[in-house]
């Protein structure tokens, strides 16, 4: 029983959450792999894309809830995603031919379209704060639980409860659609394969008659995709605050590069890498050690290895330990 | 317009802005010289970071976006240096443990180090590791635990922290001059930080330098609002002594009132910019010393031999330069200018309130202040550096003129009016973004080019 019980606290606490951010992580570091890919530079706007695209749902989603549309038990964000997705769409796509293209087709040094995006994102992050302001935003509506820790006890007689939050659920579920959309997208369809083929080696593509535009539009496209989602997904599960999105932007970067920048697989594996460690170095293992040992050695502390506020000196760690030791990830990316 | 002349009339420009802002309070101008002052003070400290981000950028091409961090750390040396020790936290040994922790936890790091290079490669390397770092990581949390539980008991409510160096007690402010030993402190702490940094993430991609220094500027923040044996975290640290004198004392002094009431100016204002000046002299000393050493060092061989290095690093590994080792040591020297610059603005706040550390301006700004002064050359920075400081502060009034005069048709309590008059103090944001920019398009050199 105490067994169970420390599997209930477990999950409950560590499995889940961490599943939850780090599909979210997985689905934001799969933008910024995607822009690095193609584009070759690190997008530092990539947060405050996310935020913009979120503000652009929330929006949406207030003015539906004020119209009495609603999903019934799913947040009605879901249906205003399309809309949000489609406004971070304009912008990027805007973003990309005012500015971006200017230094690509003059071939500028990555390190100077990389500056071009933090002033992108000073733009960006202006604009979500001008118009939804810098406060907390709810835009959570429906059922709140797919299974509360009330009524796992009561069904299952232990003492721990296992709490499944409806948005952890629909973090879980539209990230394993979002990535399979994606790859069969890559991997199947004829503006996929150019895609990639633009991605290992740009001579060549160009040679075969590869349109670099396309490829680049296409790009924008399927990253104002990703960010929103994984913005909405963020915003639905923690809570919407502009800033937040900004510091998002470590352990995102974090997962990319733990899974080797420029590879999508690997984006995904970082982000969950990431979320895990998180999650399990700054938990309490209080609770789980007392179901595991005999009384004579329960803890007296909390048994936390770092406080929550650290959260960020972990993917920092991880970073710095992938950095010095395997620079190209654990897959193989395509930056040294 | 020529090259030559280009300098002193943009320099000639920047100071009448700041005479207008002293002398007319016509537009969007105060008409107060503390105010001017006040916005120059911050201008100098601006200038100070641009320098340094200027070494790191425009000599050598290394795109650092922490140093929010290196700032906070300069920050923190204030603290450590001009405060007085708490008494009682030091007395009874709590203070002593985390010191001991702390060497403990450095120890383990060196031991580990050491292992992975002195040993063989295989199992019992990887075993030995572990062991040393998990082992190493308990007992510094069990002996550091003990003693900042202890620290932080005495007195919450005023002290809970471990204090600084200052030798004065009660008396501390008497002792305002070891803020000024604390700027350099300061920049030897930053710089202890960016050789950690620049040790990992040099000699790898450019990209991968932003992003570790975006990383450890989030840490040491953290760090800061967290750790409140250290500064008292959130709950800030106040009243530090200062290296020019109080205005109250400069008012209860009968030779300043005097001198005050023979040029006319009530007490009060006197007072207050007199202690402005004061740190305007200091501050502008620190500058132009700084930029007399920068300027040194560009002309210099070495200067040189960066710039090869920035404009070609092939080439100049293959003339036999170490392009990591030279990249290390620019990247250490400009961080610690952006220390030294951040323990002087926490001297002129007078306080080291952790939650003011904010990206956007301590980072980023800096940033702008760079590109739109001319990377590269060390002038330049510094006209960034006021211009965009002035610019920063002004925005914000430009912003509430503009949201005023262009919904001046619309009713009071129109939704409109109220948002847009509501959303200028964001203006900045946008503004600076657009700023970069357009600079990055139009005149990617800035307003003074490197020659």
């Amino acid at each position: 029983m105490d067994i169970l019980n420390a599997i209930v606290a477990l999950l409950n606490f560590v499995v889940i959450p961490g599943a939850a951010y780090g599909a979210q992580l997985a689905l934001g570091a799969l933008g910024v792999t995607l822009v690095y890919g193609i584009l070759r530079f690190s997008n530092f706007a990539h947060g405050d894309t996310m935020a913009f695209g979120t503000m652009a749902t929330i929006l949406i989603t207030w003015w539906l809830q004020s119209m009495g549309v609603s999903l019934g038990p799913l947040p009605t964000a879901l249906l205003a995603l399309p809309f949000g997705i489609l406004a971070a769409a304009l912008l990027l796509l805007a973003t990309d031919r005012g500015i971006y293209r200017f230094y690509r087709q003059r071939k500028a040094v990555p390190v100077i379209i990389v500056i071009v995006s933090t002033g992108v994102m000073f733009i960006y992050n202006g604009l979500v704060r001008f118009i939804i302001g810098v406060e907390d935003q709810n835009f959570l509506d429906g059922e709140r639980f797919i299974i509360s820790a009330r009524d796992f006890k009561s069904m299952t007689g232990l003492d721990e409860g296992l709490a499944l939050k409806t948005t952890q659920g629909i973090t879980i579920v539209v990230a394993v659609i979002v990535v399979a959309v994606l790859f069969w997208f890559l991997n199947k369809t004829r503006t996929g394969k150019s895609m990639r083929a633009f991605s290992d080696n740009e001579d060549l593509a160009l040679l075969s008659g590869i349109n670099p535009e396309r490829v680049v539009m296409v790009t924008w496209l399927i990253v104002a995709a990703l960010a929103t989602i994984a913005g909405v997904l963020y915003g639905l599960d923690k809570s919407f605050k502009p800033f937040t999105y900004f510091q998002l932007l470590l352990p995102i970067f974090a997962s990319a590069i733990v899974g080797g920048l420029g590879n999508p697989l690997g984006a995904i594996a970082g982000g969950f890498v990431i979320a895990f460690s998180e999650v399990t170095v700054t938990y309490a293992w209080k609770k789980v050690l007392i179901y595991l040992m005999p009384e004579s050695l329960e803890p007296s502390g909390l048994v936390q290895l770092m406080g929550t506020d650290y959260k960020f000196a972990v993917s920092f760690a991880i970073l710095v330990i992938v950095l010095l030791f395997k620079p190209t990830g654990l897959f193989k990316g395509q930056s040294v | 317009m020529t090259q030559s002349m280009r300098a002193p009339l943009l320099f000639a420009f920047v100071a009448i802005l700041f005479i207008l802002e002293g002398t007319t309070n016509f537009w969007i101008f105060s008409g107060s010289w503390n105010t001017s002052l006040g916005i120059l003070n911050m201008a100098l400290i601006s200038a100070i970071m641009a320098l340094g981000v200027n070494l790191q950028w425009g000599y050598a091409g290394l795109f650092n976006i922490g140093i929010m961090g290196f700032v906070a750390l300069g920050g923190l040396a204030t603290v450590l240096v001009s405060m007085p020790p708490a008494p009682g936290a030091w007395a009874a040994g709590g203070a002593w443990q985390i010191l001991l922790s702390l060497v403990m936890g450095a120890a383990t790091i060196v031991a580990a180090v050491l292992v992975w290079s002195k040993m063989a490669k295989g199992r019992a390397r990887n075993l030995t590791m572990l062991v040393l770092l998990v082992g190493g990581f308990f007992l510094f949390r069990f002996v550091f635990d003990g003693g900042v539980e202890f620290v932080e008991a005495i007195t919450p409510a005023s002290t809970g922290h471990i204090g600084g160096l200052n030798p004065g007690g009660d008396a501390y402010k008497d002792f305002g001059w070891l803020t000024i030993i604390a700027w350099p402190v300061g920049g030897l702490i930053a710089a202890g930080a960016a050789w950690v940094i620049g040790k990992t993430a040099l000699g790898l991609r450019s990209d991968y330098l932003a992003i570790a220094t975006l990383g450890i500027a989030e840490i040491v923040i953290a760090v800061l609002k967290n750790e409140d044996w250290l500064a008292r975290g959130v709950k800030n640290i106040n009243g530090l002594p200062r290296p020019v004198p109080y205005e109250i004392d400069l008012q209860g002094d009968p030779g300043f009132l005097e001198r005050a009431a023979s040029l006319g100016m009530d007490p009060t204002t006197a007072s207050t910019i007199y202690v402005k000046l004061g740190y305007m002299v200091l501050f502008t000393i620190v500058l132009l010393i700084l930029l007399w050493l920068a300027q040194r060092a560009y002309n210099s061989p070495w200067g040189r031999m960066m710039r090869a290095i920035r404009d070609n690093e092939v080439a100049a590994e293959a003339m036999g330069k170490d392009v990591t080792a030279r990249h290390l040591q620019i990247f250490i020297l400009g961080s610690a200018i952006c220390g030294i610059a951040g323990a002087m603005m926490t001297t002129l706040d007078g306080q080291l309130t952790p939650t003011s550390y904010q990206p956007l301006r301590y980072t980023f700004l800096i940033w702008v202040m760079v590109i739109v002064g001319g990377s590269g050359n060390n002038f330049g920075a510094i006209l960034g550096g006021f211009l965009i400081w002035w610019l920063w502060v002004q925005v914000e009034p430009i912003g509430l003129w503009l949201s005023e005069t262009l919904t001046s048709g619309m009713a009071e309590d129109n939704w409109f009016r109220i948002r847009m008059l509501d959303a200028s103090a964001h203006m900045r944001l946008f503004s600076m973004g657009l700023v970069l920019l357009l600079v990055l398009r139009f005149s990617p050199k800035g307003l003074l080019p490197e020659k």
